[in-house]
């Protein structure tokens, strides 16, 4: 049967959902707004937005602060060192979670039912901040990257959702796989793996984006300048307001400096957040379906 | 005894069987989860072994062990203190609050985009909603001050030059409003996933049943993503103790601390910058604890009301 179109509808309905699509308007008119406020600022005179507030007059727009951003060492080094970080992060930690989900998912799999309490109680208990801290120190690893990519690693959430995404294809793969001799490594590695891609996708996004946009375990365990991720470098500039000083060396009045000090606020935000910006639509597609697995199963 | 005989030989033969299956899959063990275990033990169990902080005055000359035994002494101090009680507060307060605003907004959401027919239309502003979950704390801290600044676009609208950023009473709406234009999009997916996969031929038999708009989503939508509410309620809800650091600390100053700060804000304060290890440790299992206790709490209200089904 063919839905029917918003003409045929009773006067209530149109007017109810009428009022539906207005308050969608409005809410993503609310998502675009600021975006779109902080692009369009980023072009233009720190002046001309100190004074007559943001325009669309392209004739003003200056790409000034987008040379000052991106000549900065600082935000390089942030880049790459948060590049270097969130790729290292998301293959340990996908490879681990994923490789702990697939025994999890058979069902004769002795000792399911210890890992299981094992590995839930973490979720809702742990030691906290200090003696984290200490056992991190303890182990030698502050200062070095992988005081940030191992103690969260492995995902016991992320390990549900894995399982279950198992769980839903056919043991008749295993069987077959045995019949040929595979073992449950080669199994894994030439069968289940190509089958698996879409939660692969899913929970590389989720690591990636975490580890990309975190800033706490950074702040606490790599004091190293050179160590930084990005999140630290914007955090001194967007929250403490102290840009990096060679973007801003050259410039000898305080009010000019004050000026350009927000200005290169809006060009850091639009440099740093565009690889995400850029990077999420292709996974879209995975969305929907590697997220209803962890909801279904709760 | 005859019947006790055979029950061990039950239990011998089942061992034995555990044993083989061990030894057939040793793989599964050695390959694939000692990893994840291995992790787990050292990052999380070894972590928990240093809770017994909470007791001691610590030395790092002796060491978590060799430490002296203090008793309740941290316990007594804070719970003692009007300024734990006062961050205590703020921690609920930012998130029950957050709750109650922030909770119904993604379902909204997902029942309105639900509404939509045209699919390119569906999908392009799902692209747009889910975009600020993709903005970093810190970016996203970074524009709500700009934003927020005596001489930002708001205090320009309103022309006015309120100092937001200083206010502890806006520091709250700040918190859940920012959070909510961030989450709400992303929060909102699995929800219209829900919709999408329950209801379509559901609503058509409404819609030939004469339904209108409401009864389609009070009999057909709302019961399909009822399960998938309570149990994002029970676990936001559950988790109302642990209010992230990052974002409550990207968004502090001097002037908003009265209600800025949170426990996880005063645990870090005070063990990693004044160096208080023990009682911030008991401050951290102090919170710890209690959001354990209110998970179970929610978890059996819930499923009072839900026919029993909890998480």
């Amino acid at each position: 049967m063919k839905t029917r179109t918003f003409n045929q509808l009773s006067f209530s309905d149109r007017t109810l959902l009428g009022i539906g699509y207005i308050l969608l308007a409005i809410f993503v008119g609310i998502i675009i707004v600021p975006l779109v406020y902080v692009v369009v600022a980023s072009f233009m005179d720190p002046t001309v937005l100190q004074n007559e507030g943001i325009s669309f007059d392209f004739s003003t727009w200056t790409l000034t602060a987008y040379e000052r951003v991106m000549t900065n060492k600082m935000i390089w080094v942030g880049f790459s060192n948060s590049i270097i970080y969130s790729m290292s992060y998301t293959f340990i930690s996908v490879l681990v979670t994923i490789m702990a989900a697939y025994p999890m998912s058979k069902k004769d799999f002795v000792g399911k039912g210890f890992f299981n309490i094992i590995f839930i109680i973490t979720m809702f208990f742990g030691g906290g901040l200090i003696p984290t801290y200490l056992l991190i120190s303890d182990l030698q690893l502050v200062n070095t990257p992988w005081a940030v990519i191992l103690p969260g690693a492995f995902s016991v959430w992320n390990m549900i959702l894995a399982r279950t995404y198992f769980q839903s294809i056919p043991e008749e793969l295993r069987e077959a796989s045995s019949m040929d001799g595979a073992s449950e490594l080669v199994h894994f590695v030439n069968v289940l793996l190509p089958v698996c891609k879409p939660i692969i996708a899913v929970l590389a996004l989720y690591q990636f984006v975490g580890m990309w946009n975190s800033y706490f375990d950074a702040m606490i365990y790599l004091n190293d300048s050179k160590m930084q991720p990005l999140q630290l470098v914007l955090r001194s500039i967007l929250i403490q307001n102290t840009p990096e000083t060679g973007m801003i060396s050259d410039i000898q009045s305080t009010a000019e400096l004050a000026k350009l000090a927000e200005l290169l606020k809006y060009s850091t935000i639009v440099v740093s957040s565009l690889p995400l910006l850029i990077m999420y639509p292709f996974f879209q597609k995975y969305f929907d379906s590697g997220i209803m697995i962890g909801s279904v199963k709760g | 005894m005859k019947s006790n005989a055979s029950d061990a030989m039950i239990k011998n033969n089942s061992w034995k069987k555990k044993g083989k299956y061990i030894q057939k899959n040793w793989q599964l063990y050695i390959i694939f989860m000692l990893p994840a275990f291995l992790l787990t033990v050292i990052f999380k169990y070894l972590p928990m072994g240093g809770v017994l902080l909470a007791f001691k005055d610590y030395s790092a000359m002796k060491g978590i062990i060799g430490s002296e035994w203090v008793g309740g002494k941290y316990f007594q101090r804070f719970l003692s203190s009007p300024d734990f009680m006062n961050y205590l507060l703020n921690t609920l307060k930012v998130s029950l609050y957050g709750l109650a605003w922030g909770f119904p907004v993604p379902i909204i959401l997902a029942l309105l985009l639900n509404r939509i027919k045209r699919t390119g239309m569906k999908k392009k502003i799902q692209l747009i909603v889910y975009a600020p979950n993709f903005i970093s704390v810190i970016v996203l801290c970074g524009m709500v001050r700009i934003f927020l600044s005596p001489v930002g676009p708001l205090n320009n609208l309103l022309g006015t030059s309120y100092n937001f950023m200083t206010m502890p009473s806006a520091f709250r709406s700040i918190y859940i409003a920012s959070g909510i234009w961030q989450g709400a999009g992303w929060a909102s997916i699995m929800y219209t996933a829900a919709l999408a996969n329950a209801s379509k031929e559901l609503t058509e038999a409404a819609v030939i049943d004469g339904a209108n708009v409401f009864q389609q989503i009070k009999n057909v939508d709302l019961p399909a993503i009822k399960s998938i509410i309570v149990i994002q309620f029970i676990l936001q809800a559950g988790n109302a103790m642990s209010v992230g650091f990052e974002k409550a600390y990207a968004l502090q100053t001097d002037m908003n601390i009265e209600a800025s700060e949170i426990l996880a804000t005063y645990v870090y304060k005070l063990g990693l910058l004044n160096g208080d290890y023990g009682f911030s440790t008991a401050v951290g299992l102090f919170n710890s604890i209690i959001n354990i206790v209110l998970l179970i709490i929610v978890n059996k209200v819930v499923a009072k009301i839900n026919d029993g089904q909890g998480l």
